[in-house]
């Protein structure tokens, strides 16, 4: 069973408000970051060392979570993967998991039932969002959601930025119902 | 305990989303072609709960301000925003919906993570070449909240104007809105999530 906006707004609220509480913010753009590190690691290992400064790599923007790479078994990595786990239990409880079909009712309608051609759209999708998201520093969760609760002022330039494209974008998109 | 809360709250958040609709990319891209406004009215209402809770609870004492992580202020967060509100509609996933999708079952979220940790890895290589064009330099303060938030190592856009209560009158605002934003526009099918 789906949720009314009002109990899922207050729940979703509550969520980042116990993040708040507890420990920090949520994010979750930057844990792609990460994963990308452990597995460049895995195949040159010469990219994150342990030094007696602790971890570190030659390579700038990685060096920022050189940290986490060494040892994935941290905060950021497991509120990720609890996170993928609720949203699974939650969707087979309710009869939902596989989301019903491969391609989206709304992507159907406006582009056909083509698997590959949605599958293309989604990997093309990901790559900008993330590379996107990575520019911003951070994402819908850490900018918008986590910075606007903060009355951060870069979250509300990243959500202009995302809203002023994202809507437009979808008005043109999507002009059939699915 | 850390890694406890992380599960618990990671746990929560998933569900949550999944519950609201927010891992169906047809749910949202109805909300972004502002069709069908239920998610929408649910994530304005939940910033607005947050933003609440979180001023109001350090105000009481019973949020540490030093919890707060408030992230830098550069052109490049409008132009990555921007980046991501075109292919967040396309695809219709964001890193943390895309990832929920993937749990979820959907194939097709597959496809965005994978692209995702492709388009990660591009700017992990990249991000000397962004650097140097200035893209990433602080603006209007760096790392900034709208007002003063007594206690917090963070700057203010508006140095006099109190930050604890811009969170909360903000609050108010944003719980406001989320009621008064129609759920779909006239004529459109209702806003419900589909058990699709």
């Amino acid at each position: 069973m789906s949720v009314s906006w009002k109990l899922g707004g207050l729940m979703l609220g509550l969520v980042f408000f116990a993040a708040m509480l507890l420990v920090k913010p949520i994010g979750m753009s930057t844990e792609f970051v990460v994963f990308d590190g452990v597995i460049w690691d895995m195949i040159n290992p010469d990219i994150v060392v342990v030094g007696a400064d602790g971890p570190t790599s030659s390579n700038a923007y990685l060096n920022g979570v050189a940290k986490s790479v060494a040892n994935p078994l941290n905060y950021g990595v497991v509120f990720v993967l609890a996170t993928m786990l609720g949203a699974g239990v939650s969707a087979a409880l309710r009869g939902a998991y596989g989301g019903g079909g491969v391609v989206p009712s709304l992507w159907a309608a406006n582009f056909g039932a083509s698997s590959v051609k949605r599958f293309a759209g989604a990997f093309l999708g990901g790559f900008i969002v993330l590379y996107g998201a990575r520019l911003a520093g951070g994402c819908t969760s850490g900018h918008m959601m986590s910075g606007m609760s903060q009355t951060s002022v870069s979250g509300f330039i990243f959500a202009a930025g995302a809203f002023l494209v994202a809507i437009p974008t979808a008005m043109i998109l999507f002009k059939q119902e699915g | 305990m850390q890694l406890f809360i992380a599960l618990v709250v990671g746990a929560a958040f998933g569900a949550v989303l999944d519950r609201i609709g927010a891992t169906n990319p047809s749910v949202l891209g109805r909300m972004l072609a502002l069709r069908a406004l239920g998610l929408m009215k649910a994530i304005i209402l939940a910033i607005g709960v947050a933003l609440l809770l979180t001023f109001a609870g350090q105000m009481t004492g019973i949020v540490d301000v030093g919890h707060m992580s408030v992230k830098t202020a550069y052109v490049g967060v409008f132009l990555g925003g921007m980046l991501l509100g075109f292919d967040w509609a396309l695809s219709g996933y964001c890193p943390g919906t895309g990832l929920c999708a993937l749990a979820s079952g959907r194939r097709d979220a597959l496809f965005f993570v994978a692209g995702g940790l492709l388009g990660a890895f591009a700017y992990i290589q990249s991000y000397d070449a962004v650097k140097a064009t200035g893209l990433l330099e602080p603006i209007l303060g760096g790392k900034v909240t709208i007002g003063a938030v007594p206690g917090s190592k963070f700057g203010a856009l508006f140095p006099g104007l109190p930050g604890d209560i811009v969170g909360i009158v903000l609050g108010l605002v944003f719980i406001a809105v989320a009621f008064v934003l129609p759920e779909g526009r006239a004529g459109d099918r209702a806003a419900t999530v589909p058990a699709e």
